[in-house]
């Protein structure tokens, strides 16, 4: 018996509680598929909220890809990454550390793995998203089989925005959309306008 | 004083478990006998209000059961999760945080703190004069002056209305009335019952008689026929409970009428900040009802006016 499993159960709980995140399916359920989901970024809870809205067997199978300067580091936060969250740690620094990534995404859905991705590369400051960047395309053009599930993220930049370190306790929650397919002949830059589109589309009062 | 000891407070409790007993059983019938989709709904929604009253009930009478500190903490918890849904409904700016961080973890746990060690004189004018002034100096500071008076506002009015108005149904208990000395906890329960047997007889009153919209634009809910008789209704179970407070009969049915009239002011006025931000409801954490600001929201108002009544009058 280790201590990781206890040890996510605790860190879901913690995560739900300081944000108040509610899962949120509009356009898709929280089934087994295998599934990409993408979302907005803007704090350093998306990563954790995403997981710990997901029901409990799904969180076990899916895999968040993070920054490896931000969480490769010793002590707690690499526990957290490897053994809590089972997180695929990639190198967003270089040219070639992008194609290592990519690399390593495939992989994994390979594994079979289910992966949550913020494909604006970085944190915005939780107004409005950014570009999305091309390894979304990628993933849709060499695994047509893999959902390419949106999540929109309300509300974590107020909770905890870029630069901050304390939580204040608003309530967050995210938007789990339909899932995404690449259309037959649609080149990168329509399907990245498309990907985004859909995003911000969930984030739009209904 | 002790709850299990009190009679009067037993009899008080018993009343409420059997209305909760009655209301249960009404629920159960309605459900079976309803046919039209409509009305199923309607007594769905019921029948949620009706488990979450257990519940709640639950947690106010083992909180009143611990004496004044768990009557201040299950407050405390109360104005948190308030404040937490006020403010995330209203807009305000990244340079808000800090000031935001103040208010929940040192404004709001100091206003409780000032109620459990019963120092009246700062408690009464902490947020009003303290908290107000400190909040637009903080955001001043983090530079951004954008809507700078409305987030400040925005700010300030969520913790008077979450924090500094609810505050005050615990700091009855802070009350020392002559011959009733150390059984505010009973005055306490007879406010939370009145203000909301008020909300619950106008949410009967509408649903089965309301015709006419009070303010149509506003709300399609409340109307004058449930407004008038759950505050009829209310004021006057208010003053046959007299004997639970220190207040005679025809005062009781006095003060009662005004906690509900009161009450019926917070949630008009909490409408309207709903209906301006487009959201039915504040929350969703107590099924059936919405959120806790939904659900205390004629307490917000109602509860400030009881306690400074009750202290000019009786103290």
């Amino acid at each position: 018996m280790t201590a990781a499993p206890v040890a996510a159960r605790l860190l879901a709980f913690l995560t739900r509680l300081i944000t108040g995140v509610r899962a949120r399916w509009v356009g898709s359920a929280p089934t087994s598929a295998q599934r990409v989901y993408y979302a907005n970024h803007s704090s350093h809870l998306d990563t954790l909220v995403i997981w710990a809205a997901l029901p409990a067997p799904l969180r076990a199978r899916t895999r968040p890809v993070a920054a490896a300067d931000y969480w490769d580091r010793p002590g707690l936060r690499r526990w957290l990454a490897c053994e809590v969250l089972n997180a695929l740690l990639v190198d967003r620094s270089t040219g070639s550390g992008s194609r290592e990534a990519l690399h390593r995404i495939d992989q994994a859905l390979a594994a079979g793995d289910s992966l949550i991705i913020f494909p604006e590369g970085t944190r915005g400051d939780g107004t409005s998203i950014g570009d999305l960047k091309p390894g979304l395309y990628f993933i849709a053009h060499q695994r047509p089989g893999v959902e390419l599930v949106p999540v929109y993220l309300q509300d974590l930049s107020r909770i905890l925005p870029k630069g901050e370190v304390l939580p204040v306790p608003l309530l967050g929650s995210a938007t789990f959309g339909a899932p995404l397919t690449l259309a037959a002949g649609e080149d990168r830059h329509a399907f990245l306008q498309r990907a985004r589109a859909a995003l911000i589309a969930l984030g739009e009062p209904t | 004083m002790n709850l299990l000891t009190d009679p009067q407070m037993l009899l008080l409790l018993g009343g409420i478990g059997g209305l909760l007993a009655l209301s249960s059983a009404i629920g159960w019938v309605l459900a079976r006998r309803v046919r039209d989709e409509q009305a199923r709904l309607v007594v769905a929604n019921l029948n949620a209000r009706i488990r979450s009253w257990w519940v709640m009930t639950a947690v106010f009478v083992a909180a009143l059961a611990t004496g004044g500190l768990g009557s201040v903490i299950l407050f405390a918890l109360t104005s948190f999760f308030a404040l937490r849904e006020f403010i995330t409904l209203t807009p305000t700016h990244r340079a808000d945080h800090r000031t935001l961080f103040w208010a929940f973890f040192i404004f709001a746990p100091a206003q409780y703190l000032l109620v459990g060690i019963q120092w009246y004189g700062l408690f009464v004018i902490f947020i009003p004069v303290y908290a107000f002034l400190f909040i637009p100096v903080r955001s001043a500071l983090a530079g951004d002056t954008e809507d700078f008076l409305a987030r400040t506002a925005t700010i300030q009015w969520g913790l008077m209305i979450a924090v500094y108005c609810v505050s005050h149904a615990p700091a009855l208990l802070m009350l020392q009335i002559p011959g009733y000395q150390g059984q505010g906890a009973k005055l306490l329960l007879y406010l939370i019952v009145v203000v909301q047997l008020s909300d619950v007889l106008q949410y009967v009153f509408g649903k089965t008689l309301g015709k006419h919209r009070i303010v149509p634009k506003l709300s399609p809910n409340k109307t004058w026929e449930g407004t008038v008789g759950g505050i009829a209704t209310a004021s006057l179970i208010g003053a046959a409970l007299w004997w639970v407070t220190p207040f005679s009969p025809a005062a009781a049915g006095g003060i009662a009428l005004l906690v509900c009239v009161v009450g019926f002011a917070g949630g008009l006025v909490m409408s309207a900040i709903k209906r301006d931000r487009g959201v039915k409801d504040f929350g969703t954490l107590i099924e059936g009802h919405g959120g806790v600001l939904d659900r205390i929201d004629s307490l917000c108002f109602a509860a400030p006016v009881f306690f400074h009544t009750v202290r000019y009058f009786y103290t």
